[in-house]
């Protein structure tokens, strides 16, 4: 009954079962914070817009990006993944997001930042409906635990428009 | 002369109940498994909901070894969410990011575009020849919680099933002596 084996495996269980607990009340604590992020996204330029041979149109943006987002941060954050996608409808699509920019966050110290680039990935929409086209800018976050829930959110930004010809 | 022959069935009856009731046992682990297991597919609704990550495409998120938990659910599939898919022509699914989507007005068909936190490129190169978009019938599931390092015991055991069966037969071991 007291034998070894049977200590060990008591002591085991009973190990696995406190760390189990410590990492849900880590995942859990994660909803008590609120943050309160801002951002703002400014389109500086549109280096190039075009149509592709095969029919999708192309554009190429500077954007300059500027966020605070250290209130997301808590004890249980591994890393913030933030990326921008610019949103919009078009006759065939009820909606298209496309990532033009991502970035990882590691710490804290680096969640208040601002960048200025071109886009990342290729703006290119299925078919030919890029010109005059409003769009909004996307700013997602995607927080990443060192254990248990993932969480995410986003903050829309509106009121971009593409210009109405190629160049 | 009868009290002994008493006493030797009675030891063989224990015997037997002893192994009985050890088979019943080892039964109920093996089935209470299954159980949860199938009863997290239905929960779930994704058709394998815990997986263990192999590659290290999406680090420093996740890590060989880490273990997420995977939810399929009705909602539609959004540009962000990591998602596990299948490829035509591969085994082995892939966990990555979806970082373009296109939805259909009429039939909401969604098509989209994936890519690894630490690659520098898009997946197309691994979709099957000529595929650009994924489908919502290759996606498995979307990621949505994980546990560090407890992939790590699977990952060991696929590598060398030596370790598989020696494991398998300590637990036969412990289970049997009560």
């Amino acid at each position: 009954m007291h034998s070894f084996g049977y200590r060990a495996n008591a002591l085991l269980t009973f190990a696995v079962t406190i760390l189990a607990l410590m990492c849900a009340m880590a995942s859990f604590s994660d909803n008590l914070n609120h943050p309160s992020p801002s951002s703002s996204v400014q389109v500086l330029n549109v280096n190039w817009f075009q149509k592709q041979p095969n029919g999708n149109d192309e554009v190429s943006l500077t954007l300059n990006i500027s966020a605070d987002l250290q209130s997301l941060f808590t004890w249980n954050t591994k890393q913030v993944f933030i990326f921008l996608a610019a949103e919009y409808e078009t006759p065939k699509n009820s909606l298209n997001q496309i990532s033009l920019w991502d970035g990882i966050i590691a710490s804290k110290e680096h969640a208040k930042f601002w960048t200025h680039t071109s886009n990342k990935y290729r703006f290119i929409d299925q078919g030919s409906n890029l010109r005059g086209k409003e769009f909004n800018l996307t700013l997602h976050w995607h927080v990443m635990p060192k254990t248990g829930k993932m969480f995410a959110d986003k903050l829309v930004m509106s009121g971009y428009h593409l210009p109405k010809e190629y160049r | 002369m009868e009290w002994i022959r008493e006493s030797v069935d009675s030891i063989k009856s224990i015997q037997l109940r002893q192994t009985l009731s050890q088979a019943v046992n080892l039964g109920l682990i093996l089935t209470s498994a299954l159980i949860i297991w199938k009863g997290l597919i239905c929960i779930t609704g994704s058709e394998s909901p815990v997986v263990v990550v192999l590659s290290e495409s999406m680090e420093p998120g996740f890590q060989r070894g880490d273990i997420l938990f995977l939810h399929m659910g009705k909602d539609p599939l959004r540009a962000g969410e990591i998602i596990v898919f299948n490829v035509d022509g591969r085994d082995i699914p892939i966990v990555h990011r979806v970082i373009k989507v296109h939805e259909r007005q009429d039939t909401g068909e969604v098509y989209i575009l994936t890519k690894g936190d630490n690659n520098p490129e898009d997946d197309r190169v691994l979709y099957a020849q000529g595929q650009r978009w994924l489908q919502r019938h290759h996606v498995m599931g979307r990621a949505v919680g994980f546990l560090p390092y407890v992939g790590w015991m699977t990952i060991i055991m696929t590598g060398n099933p030596i370790i598989k069966y020696i494991i398998i037969g300590a637990l036969l071991v412990i289970t049997s002596k009560d």
